[in-house]
């Protein structure tokens, strides 16, 4: 009866006996997450989720991520898949609202330029002596988009999809605070003081239900291996523009991207158990993943002055820093810049149309990554 | 293949199929434009 007590009480401590330095970091890193999201309104739908995933898998002998384990389940079904991130590809097409883009294509080129970053890091990654396909996943987080972070990572470095979904998801909400200082140091005064005019041009209907299909077909053809992340996001967007499936749209955009959010937030969480996540790669990750969206911000605002000078003056480079995907955030920065240097300066619109050809362009971007990445035949083809 | 031409050749075809793949996004839109132009009735569409 008395070794009978003792060995309850032994099974009462254990988690206390296992309780490593290691799993209070991460605890206490769950708990800064936490912290973000509910008191200073960091994306609170992922990062509360994020860390409260981090403090489950960090709970000693709770085995959330073994073999039978809760979060096990979801993250083998969803992430390994690569489902979640594409679900709420479509709830972000439905959510999407192109017209801008439409009225002024030719600024889909600064979406473009916005994720030169990526490619950049890539090289950087590559120097600090990252693996291949590593580099790839670091690399991503400059695409300013958390789903495509979270495919390509989860397909290449499932090991780093943690850092990398936690530096993508930061640093995107901290995109008022990074981008400001880069526009300021590439332009000059005159140039921020550019006035650009109001484009009119109104899109009909039939071409705003057309241009989700043309985009699926013709990008898919050309980068097929992005062919799920293309496909996905225009589908919700047709859904959104065709008006016939109002519906679907809607649980598109709410219950799915809900329910989805919800179970891939805490699997990002899970990835984060301390022997994995305490390591100096993770800090090389976080680092470089601010490279990124910085280079992004960079080379946005450079391909700004080269339109700005090929057009004699009438494009703002500061619109060049939302063609990364960030929307609409990115787009609310350029015009509370553009109006501390010319109070009657409305860029929002222009940079509205960069912003959303940011987002096409990022998930552009990973497709072609993918595809050139299965043309060098370091990954195969499916 | 090297880390090197695996990074360059990634980056280069990268940046330049991207900016290529959004460049004839854009010609597209224009077309599109053009064969379906905006008529006034447009606003008042039906809704589905």
């Amino acid at each position: 009866m008395e070794s009978a007590l003792l060995s309850g009480l032994q099974g009462l401590f254990l988690g206390i006996a296992n309780l490593g330095l290691g799993h209070v970091i991460m605890i206490l890193i769950a708990l800064l997450l936490l912290y973000l999201g509910i008191k200073k309104g960091y994306e609170p739908l992922l990062l509360v989720p994020i860390g409260f995933g981090a403090i489950l898998v960090n709970i000693p002998l709770a085995d959330m991520m073994g073999k039978e384990g809760f979060l096990r389940f979801f993250y083998d079904a969803g992430v390994l898949t690569e489902v979640f991130p594409l679900l709420i590809f479509i709830g972000i097409g439905a959510m999407t609202d192109f017209q801008p883009l439409l009225e002024n294509p030719k600024i889909i080129l600064l979406g473009a330029a916005g994720q030169f970053g990526i490619f950049l890091t890539l090289l950087l990654a590559l120097a600090l002596g990252f693996e291949k396909l590593d580099a790839v996943a670091v690399a991503i987080i400059g695409a300013c988009d958390g789903p495509t972070a979270i495919y390509v990572s989860s397909k290449f470095a499932p090991h780093m999809l943690g850092a990398v979904s936690v530096a993508a998801y930061s640093y995107m909400s901290l995109v008022p605070l990074i981008q400001p200082p880069i526009m300021r140091a590439l332009t000059t005064d005159r140039e921020r003081k550019i006035v650009m005019g109001v484009v009119k041009q109104p899109v009909s209907k039939t071409t705003k239900i057309l241009f989700p299909i043309v985009v699926t077909i013709v990008a898919s053809i050309l980068a097929p291996k992005g062919a799920p992340l293309i496909g996905t996001v225009m589908l919700g967007n047709l859904m959104k523009e065709s008006g016939v499936v109002e519906r679907l749209k809607s649980a598109a955009e709410n219950e799915i991207a809900n329910i989805v959010t919800l179970f891939l937030g805490l699997c990002i969480g899970a990835t984060m158990e301390a022997d994995k996540f305490l390591r100096a790669q993770t800090l090389l990750v976080l680092a470089l993943g601010f490279i990124a969206i910085s280079l992004d911000t960079a080379v946005g605002v450079l391909f700004g002055k080269l339109m700005c000078l090929l057009t004699g003056g009438k494009i703002n480079p500061l619109i060049g820093a939302a063609g990364i995907s960030a929307f609409p955030m990115s787009a609310r920065v350029v015009q509370t810049e553009g109006q501390k240097y010319n109070k009657k300066n409305y860029l929002l619109m222009h940079a509205m149309s960069a912003n959303a050809g940011g987002q096409i362009g990022s998930v552009i971007a990973a497709a072609v990554m993918l595809s050139v990445l299965q043309g060098m035949g370091i990954v195969g083809g499916g | 293949m090297d880390t090197w031409t695996f990074g360059w050749t990634l980056a280069l075809i990268g940046m330049a199929g991207t900016m290529l793949v959004l460049w004839i996004l854009s010609l597209l839109i224009l077309l599109l434009k053009k064969i379906f132009p905006y008529q006034p009735e447009d606003s008042t569409a039906k809704k589905g």
